[in-house]
């Protein structure tokens, strides 16, 4: 089975993983979240009690369903590859980047995607920080950079984080030890069972259409090939149609509830972090996972830097907080991002152009 | 033939080296890569550059001849 070698099939994949986040969005998933990378690792983090906010705790078995999918798919089309050694250290750090850039837009860029598709305008405005982000990344690239080579490894090192994963699935079914919100985000979701196999079928589909939505724009600036934003274009209608048809379209910026926040300058620096970030790692939040999935030891340690950079960004205030209306007085509390993650942001920019002119191709062979 | 190791790189940085090979002449190209994906992006680039690509499997990835 190969779904990326035509754009009908690209399309297909998007779309079928595009009817997964609706149908989870449908089935209890926060509105407007539906399927979120760094929203639900930060909730898993929270799950194991890597930071202590309580409405973002619960063991999202989509990150799991991800992982194992594209595990199980890549083992059985011969795809699965235990390799390590590409600069790991740095890739922990982009990791941490990713989430904290993220959690100041509020979501990852498939998020990004979806809030879009709901007619949030700060989202549109964050794509121009995305776009950019990307950009600044493929400079690098043409100038050279590299994260170095990786190299086969024993298979057992390949499978670590499809097994932790599988884990933290027999924690969260069997046992209490997980912590669970009971309000706010981290309480809404789909039922478990469909949940978890929302999360098989989008990794299965994300692993062999090669779905990313950093290598999407990264592709058409670097070498104008529209393949992989094929699959976001078909993602993104699927999920235009399902928020006008549920009622979910709204096209305004300071819309209360759908844990956003209009705060332009921080939604830009944090999707342009994303950006390059995604670019320097070879792939987007999502991408990584599936990586992982099929044995890349090096983005497992990228997936680790997103859990403590998930948690760090609660744990030390740098999380973005959504526009909300008071119950009260049903007035509309707007959405801010606080100093600390302001901080946090710059150095994330400073760090990423630090590893993309600090790294070159010929360096580490 | 020249030959172009990218075994182990992350993409796009295969596509990258094979531009770089086909840019600087028309003779044919070895290009070396481990994951299936990258097999396919690069045989791709090949032909979508009016190239003949055929691949074959080696002991750490598969090797793409470019001609």
């Amino acid at each position: 089975m190969n779904l990326s070698d035509s754009k009908k099939k690209l399309a297909l994949a998007g779309a079928v993983c595009g009817l997964v986040a609706a149908c989870l969005a449908y089935f209890g998933n926060p509105a407007n979240m539906a399927f979120c990378i760094a929203c639900f690792i930060r909730d898993t983090a929270g799950a194991l009690g890597m930071h202590s906010a309580e409405t973002v705790q619960y063991a999202r078995p989509e990150i799991i369903g991800l992982v194992l999918g594209a595990f199980i798919i890549s083992a059985a089309t011969r795809e699965y590859r235990s390799t390590a050694g590409s600069s790991p250290a740095v890739r922990f750090v982009l990791g941490m980047i990713l989430a904290i850039g993220s959690l100041v837009f509020l979501g990852c860029p498939l998020r990004m995607i979806i809030r879009m598709s709901a007619g949030d305008l700060n989202a549109w405005i964050a794509l121009i920080g995305f776009i950019l982000g990307v950009g600044t990344g493929v400079i690098a690239l043409k100038k050279g950079f590299s994260l170095g080579r990786a190299h086969l490894t024993n298979r057992m090192s390949g499978a670590v984080l499809p097994v932790l994963m599988l884990g933290v699935l027999v924690l969260a079914l069997a046992t209490t030890l997980l912590k669970s919100s009971e309000s706010g985000p981290g309480s809404m979701h789909a039922p478990v069972v469909l949940s978890l196999i929302g999360g098989l079928v989008f990794g299965i589909f994300a692993q062999k259409s090669r779905m990313c939505f950093a290598g999407s724009i990264r592709d058409v600036l670097l070498m104008k090939n529209f393949d992989l934003l094929t699959i976001i274009g078909s993602f993104f209608v699927v999920m235009l149609i399902y928020n006008i048809a549920s009622g979910n379209f709204v096209l305004a910026f300071d819309t209360p509830g759908v844990i956003a926040h209009s705060e332009h300058l921080w939604n830009i620096l944090g999707m342009y972090a994303v950006g390059f970030a995604a670019v320097l790692a070879g792939g987007c939040p999502l991408r990584q996972l599936i990586l992982a999935g099929q044995g890349s030891s090096d983005s497992a340690v990228t997936v680790i830097g997103m859990f403590a950079g998930a948690a760090l960004a609660h744990n030390l205030g740098l999380a973005a907080s959504g526009t909300a209306l008071n119950a009260e007085t049903q007035e509309i509390v707007a959405g801010a991002v606080p100093v600390n993650g302001k901080a946090a942001v710059v150095i994330c920019i400073i760090v990423c152009f630090v590893v993309a002119f600090g790294n070159k191709r010929n360096e580490g062979r | 033939m020249r030959e172009v190791d990218a075994r182990g790189l992350s993409c796009p940085e295969p596509v990258m080296l094979t531009e770089d090979a086909l840019k600087s002449g028309k003779d044919p190209v070895r290009v070396l890569v481990t994951e299936p994906h990258q097999r396919m992006n690069v045989e791709k680039y090949a032909r979508d550059h009016g190239r003949k690509a055929t691949s074959t499997a080696i002991d750490d990835g598969f090797a793409v001849v470019i001609e």
